[in-house]
C-alpha cells in the first residue's frame, strides 16, 4: 500500500516548522505503511561544503567514526548525531578523502549526499522513526516522507524510502514497477550504481541519469512516463524543486493541496488536515500522467 | 431532533466517534425522529455515514475520505467538501450530493438512488453501475462507466479515455468532449425519450433550465461484446 507525504514551503516564515508539519503528516500515514519509514529534509547549506548523511550499523561509535573521518579529512568535521544516523559537513575539497575512508568502514553506509538534503530512514512504525530522528525539530524549505508496506523487496532499512541516486535528489514511490530489472541493467551500463534490488531505486536512478544528461526536473519526470512501466505515484525532491507524477491509469491514490504559503502532497487527504490554512486551501487530485513541478525562486 | 456529531478522532483506546456514529445510524428505526444529522470535522476519514437504511438527512461539513455514504438506502447525504474514493459505492436508494470533487470510483456498483457531484469526478466514475443515476456537473476521468450495467450517467463537462468500456445497458450522456470511447461503446442518437431522461435527471440534480438538453450526446452499448457471437468464439 504505502503512504507518501510531501511539503514544499513558499512562505519562508514556515521553514522552522517544516519538520513538525511533516512529522504529523507522516504519523497519519503510518497505517498505510507500518513496516518502515523515511524522509528527506532540505535544510540549510554550508557554502563550500557537502552534507553526508551516514547510517551506522553494528557497534560503530559515532564519535570514534567522526574522529577517524576528521583525521582522514585533515580538518575537524562538523557533525550532528541523530539516532543511527550522523550528518557530516565536509568541505568539498576533502570529500574524496572522507569517502575513501568510509569505504574502509563496512558497517557505515552513506544514506545521502548533497548541499542541503539529509535523508533518514529506518525500520519501524513511522511515528516512532520520526521521533527517533527528531524530525519535528528539523527546519528547511521542503521535505518528502514515506511510510512503507513492502511488496517488491524485503523489510530492511535499505529498502525504505526515500531513495537517492544523486546529490540532493531523492524519490519516493507508492506502487510497483514491472520493468525495473531491464531499466537497471541499462542504467548500470551507463555508469550508475545501485545498492539494492528495489524497483524504486531504479526510478530514482532514471531521474538522476536524465538530469545528468541535461534534462530539467520536468523533462526527466516526463521521460519516465515512457521508460518506466508499472504502478506508481512518484514524489521527487531536488535542491530547489518538488515534483509529483502518477502513472497513466492513476493506479495509486494521491491528493494535493496548495495555498499561498505551501504546496502539499498526501496519499490521502487525512495526511493534510492539520496543515495551517487547509480549510481555505485548493485541494485536488493530481491528474494521471501529468507532471507537476514547483521550483524555489 | 438534530444531532450534531464531532468526528475528530480520539486519542488512545477511547471509542472512535466515527465508529460510534455509524453504529448509531445503523440503529435508527425507519420512523425515527432524529432525521437531521450534522457531522463536523470529518478530517478525510474513511467510511463516514455508510450503510444507513433510514429516511434521514446527514450533512457532513468538510472533506471526507474513502467510501463515504457507501451502501446507502433511503438517506440523503450531503458532503460540503470533496469526497475520496468510492463515494456512494453500492448505493441502493436515496440521494448523495458532493458539493466539491469526487475521487475515483464514485458511485461504483450502485444499484439505485441519485449521486450528484457538483465538481469533477476522477477515474472510473460509475464503474459497474447497476441502476444508480449519477449526475456530474464537472468532468469525469478515464474508464468511467466501465462495465456499466444499468442506470444513467450524465456528465455536464468532459469524459476521459475509454468511456463506457465493455458497457452493458447503462445510458451515458456527455455534454462536452469524450477523449475516447471504450470497447463496444458507441454514440447513439439523442431521441425524445432520452431528452426527457436527461431533463428529469438534471431537474433532480438541481441543475436549472439554462442547460440546453440538445447539447448532450448519448453513448451506449453496441451489444457486440456481451452477447455470444460465433465469430468471436476464438476470443473466449
Amino acid at each position: 500500500m504505502c503512504g507518501i507525504v510531501g511539503l514544499f514551503l513558499k512562505d519562508t516564515s514556515l521553514e522552522p516548522q517544516l519538520g513538525a508539519l511533516l512529522s504529523g503528516m507522516l504519523g497519519t500515514m503510518a497505517d498505510r505503511g507500518p513496516d518502515s519509514a523515511g524522509f528527506a529534509v532540505y535544510g540549510a547549506e554550508t557554502p563550500g561544503s557537502l552534507k553526508l548523511t551516514l547510517r551506522l550499523t553494528g557497534d560503530v561509535d559515532a564519535d570514534d567514526l567522526v574522529a577517524r573521518l576528521s583525521e582522514a579529512a585533515g580538518v575537524p568535521l562538523a557533525h550532528v548525531v541523530r539516532d543511527t544516523h550522523v550528518v557530516l559537513t565536509v568541505p568539498e575539497e576533502r570529500a574524496a578523502a572522507v569517502r575513501a575512508e568510509l569505504g574502509r568502514v563496512p558497517t557505515v553506509s552513506i544514506v545521502s549526499s548533497g548541499q542541503r538534503m539529509e535523508i533518514f530512514k529506518e525500520v519501524g512504525r513511522p511515528d516512532r522513526v520520526a521521533e527517533r530522528f527528531g524530525l519535528s525539530r528539523m527546519a528547511g524549505t521542503h521535505a518528502i516522507g514515506h511510510t512503507r508496506m513492502a511488496t517488491e523487496s524485503a523489510v530492511t532499512t535499505d529498502g525504505a524510502h526515500p531513495f537517492t541516486t544523486g546529490a540532493d535528489q531523492c524519490l519516493v514511490h507508492n506502487g510497483s514497477l514491472s520493468n525495473h530489472n531491464a531499466v537497471r541493467r541499462e542504467l548500470v551500463r551507463r555508469g550508475l550504481s545501485f545498492r539494492t534490488e528495489n524497483d524504486t531505486e531504479v526510478a530514482a536512478g532514471f531521474i538522476t541519469w536524465k538530469m545528468q544528461e541535461g534534462f530539467s526536473l520536468d523533462q526527466a519526470m516526463s521521460a519516465s512516463l515512457d521508460a518506466l512501466d508499472g504502478f506508481y505515484t512518484f514524489v521527487v525532491g531536488t535542491e530547489s524543486g518538488f515534483s509529483v507524477l502518477r502513472d497513466p491509469i492513476a493506479c495509486k491514490p494521491a491528493v494535493m493541496a496548495e495555498t499561498d504559503r505551501w504546496v502539499a502532497f498526501g496519499t490521502e487527504y487525512r495526511a493534510l488536515v492539520d496543515l495551517p490554512g487547509i480549510d481555505a486551501a485548493k485541494v485536488w487530485e493530481p491528474e494521471p500522467a501529468k507532471v507537476y513541478v514547483w521550483e524555489r525562486p | 431532533m438534530m444531532p450534531t456529531v464531532d468526528l475528530t478522532p480520539t486519542a488512545g483506546l477511547a471509542p472512535s466517534p466515527l465508529r460510534e456514529l455509524n453504529a448509531a445510524l445503523h440503529r435508527l428505526a425507519p420512523d425515527t425522529n432524529e432525521t437531521q444529522w450534522r457531522l463536523l470535522n470529518p478530517r478525510g476519514q474513511h467510511a463516514i455515514a455508510v450503510g444507513i437504511d433510514a429516511p434521514i438527512v446527514v450533512e457532513v461539513e468538510g472533506h471526507v475520505g474513502y467510501y463515504c455514504a457507501g451502501m446507502n438506502k433511503q438517506a440523503t447525504i450531503i458532503v460540503n467538501g470533496n469526497a475520496g474514493q468510492g463515494v456512494a459505492e453500492n448505493m441502493m436508494s436515496g440521494h448523495v450530493h458532493v458539493k466539491g470533487d469526487a475521487s475515483q470510483a464514485a458511485g461504483a456498483t450502485g444499484c439505485g438512488g441519485l449521486l450528484v457531484i457538483d465538481g469533477n469526478a476522477s477515474a472510473r466514475c460509475g464503474i459497474s453501475m447497476k441502476g444508480i443515476d449519477i449526475v456530474v456537473k464537472g468532468s469525469v476521468g478515464h474508464l468511467s462507466a466501465f462495465m456499466a450495467q444499468a442506470g444513467n450517467l450524465v456528465v455536464l463537462g468532459d469524459a476521459g479515455e475509454a468511456l463506457g468500456d465493455s458497457i452493458y445497458e447503462a445510458h451515458l450522456y456527455v455534454r462536452g468532449s469524450v477523449t475516447s470511447l471504450g470497447a463496444d461503446c458507441i454514440e447513439k442518437p439523442l431521441e425524445e425519450p432520452h431528452r426527457a431522461e436527461v431533463q428529469r435527471l438534471l431537474a433532480a440534480a438541481g441543475v436549472d433550465g439554462s442547460v440546453d438538453i440538445a447539447t448532450f450526446r448519448r453513448y451506449g452499448s453496441a451489444r457486440q461484446l456481451y452477447h455470444f457471437h460465433i465469430d468471436n468464439a476464438g476470443s473466449y
